[in-house]
């Protein structure tokens, strides 16, 4: 076979497989969306649900697992920075970073039933913080870190070295290049790291039905002060998130139109997620055209 | 195969009292891990001149260059005695970002932040507590002009840096450098990813340089040390063989291996 014809076959066969795995996800998309969308109504989406057969809205449910990713975010995000930080720049390359490597590996593959018996046990028992949108996000906390950290050592490895240097010959310190200089260069790889991990979020149930919760109390949300029990923004009340409901719905829902419901909070957590990822992406372009000058 | 020739047959030259020196070393020696990749060099540069280390690739020129505003730390182990202003900068307790601000550095590659024109200039002297808007804009001004830049960037310092061709974002970063006001300006090749015409726009600016700073510049090329420098220090397998002013190196090389260079016999 010739350069040519080889180069024809393997061109074919690539395209098929991006076919078929863009089909697939359309497919899905397209399934959900049908299906769901349909019963999606405003009352729907800020409606709240009856807490013994599980019918009804789901606008706490929504507002909880936005609450929750956020919270989740404002814990994981900097303490991956600093861990990625450390993995990129300042870790040497011997049998102690090798082990934090693994280590944060092994994190990674734990499956979410055990973190969520694990986050159970520890903050809502031990701790006695209860059910709560805290024991949720340090749970999901947990997950993150690995992925992240991970993706912000990549990216910031990936920044050329000949972009340290200038920096350190300019007298800048280590810690100012690193935070002025390579970071706003790795912004977009981070950013999409951020969103991938956040999908994890909205999507997980397992390790939140032991720590958020499966009860999305009734909250008002004119009062803003977190510190009131009846506050939305308050985190040591329990928080059943739009993921959970859809599980709980499914297993222990008494409505007559559980397959709808689920159906319907199925479409709006996949259009919440497509919506995140589109805001993050616009939000990491807009920043790194702010840092870096690039049009 | 290349011929071997004794180390011990060197010719280095040495200044008198009245000669002022911005730099000058004396035993450097450097070690990659156990590689001893530089031994015994012993120059001495005179202020506001220019001087070339040339020689071919893994002659430790660049090695050498690089241990001059200790950017080999962490990197190699240097030894040996770094004289800047009747201090030793190798010591362990300098602050090497302190030396870095005096003695400045341009890379090979162009290697230009991914930030405007401007904030390629300002945001080192911002780290180093220049604020002042007028003084920023004034610095910015003196050291794009100074590297024969600014009439070229003047209506587009809010551009990327990225945008510029190679030669420019060089130039740029030699506007960097001396926008930090240093005493001495080490530039490790800088023409060597550069095209012609802007490697005789980078020469021109470092004749005109030489009034204010001292420099000492690396390069692969014998034409480039002969148009731009003034002294001129042949490097061979780590060691310093020869070191005169330019004009004899090129017309009367004093020992063997650096005639069979300058003639191309090697490198």
């Amino acid at each position: 076979m010739n350069a040519k014809r080889t180069d024809f076959l393997a061109t074919v066969i690539i395209d098929l497989i991006v076919a078929t795995v863009v089909g697939i996800l359309i497919f899905l998309l397209a399934y959900i969306l049908i299906s769901g969308l349909p019963h999606v109504s405003w009352s729907f989406l800020t409606g709240t649900t009856d807490a013994f057969s599980g019918a009804g809205g789901i606008g706490v449910q929504l507002f909880n697992s936005f609450y929750l990713l956020f919270l989740t975010m404002v814990i994981s995000i900097p303490i991956s920075l600093g861990a990625g930080i450390y993995l990129a720049e300042y870790a040497k390359d011997n049998w102690r970073t090798s082990l934090i490597r693994s280590a944060i590996e092994v994190l990674s593959s734990l499956p979410s039933v055990v973190v969520g018996l694990f986050g159970f046990l520890l903050f809502v028992v031990k701790f006695k913080i209860g059910f709560s949108v805290i024991s949720g996000a340090i749970a999901l906390t947990f997950f993150n870190l690995p992925l992240l950290t991970r993706n912000i050592e990549e990216s910031l490895s990936a920044v050329s070295r000949d972009q340290r240097e200038a920096g350190l010959s300019l007298g800048l310190s280590k810690w100012k290049t690193e935070i002025g200089i390579i970071l706003p260069v790795a912004l977009p790889g981070i950013v999409t790291g951020i969103v991938l991990s956040a999908g994890r979020v909205f999507g997980e149930a397992a390790a939140l039905i032991y720590t958020a919760g499966q009860s999305a109390p009734v909250t008002n949300f004119a009062d803003w002060n977190p510190m009131d029990p009846a506050s939305p923004l308050n985190p040591f009340r329990p928080a059943e998130t739009l993921a959970v409901h859809i599980w709980k719905v499914n297993t222990e829902g008494l409505a007559s139109n559980a397959a709808q419901l689920s159906a319907a909070a199925s479409a709006v957590l996949i259009i919440a997620v497509l919506l995140f990822n589109l805001c993050a992406r616009l939000l990491g372009n807009f920043l790194y055209r702010r840092v870096t000058a690039s049009k | 195969m290349l011929k071997q020739y004794s180390f011990e047959d060197t010719a280095v030259q040495t200044f008198d009292d009245k000669t002022s020196l911005a730099m000058r070393t004396e035993n450097l020696q450097v070690f990659y891990g156990t590689n001893h990749a530089m031994h015994d060099a012993d120059l001495a540069f005179p202020k506001n001149q220019i001087t070339a280390l040339i020689g071919a690739s893994g002659s430790g020129k660049s090695t050498y260059l690089r241990s001059l505003n200790r950017m080999n730390d962490g990197i190699a182990t240097v030894t040996g005695k770094i004289w800047y202003h009747n201090v030793d900068i190798n010591e362990p307790d300098v602050n090497i970002y302190e030396i870095r601000r005096h003695i400045g550095m341009v890379f090979q590659r162009p290697n230009p932040f991914a930030k405007s024109i401007r904030e390629n200039i300002v945001y080192a002297l911002r780290a180093n507590g220049i604020k002042g808007k007028a003084e920023l804009a004034e610095r910015v001004e003196a050291s794009l002009k100074g590297a024969a830049l600014w009439d070229e960037v003047k209506d587009s310092l809010d551009k990327s840096a990225l945008s510029l061709s190679g030669g420019q974002q060089q130039r740029l970063c030699i506007a960097r450098s001396i926008a930090m006001e240093p005493d001495v300006l080490l530039l490790d090749e800088p023409c060597s990813a550069l095209d012609p015409i802007s490697t005789v726009k980078v020469e021109e600016t470092l004749l005109k340089l030489q009034k204010k700073y001292t420099i000492i510049i690396v390069t692969h090329n014998m034409q480039q040390a002969a148009r731009v420098s003034s002294q001129c220090a042949f490097f061979h397998l780590g060691h310093v063989m020869e070191y005169t002013s330019t004009g004899t190196m090129f017309s009367n090389p004093q020992i063997p291996v650096t005639q069979d260079y300058i003639a191309g016999s090697f490198g």
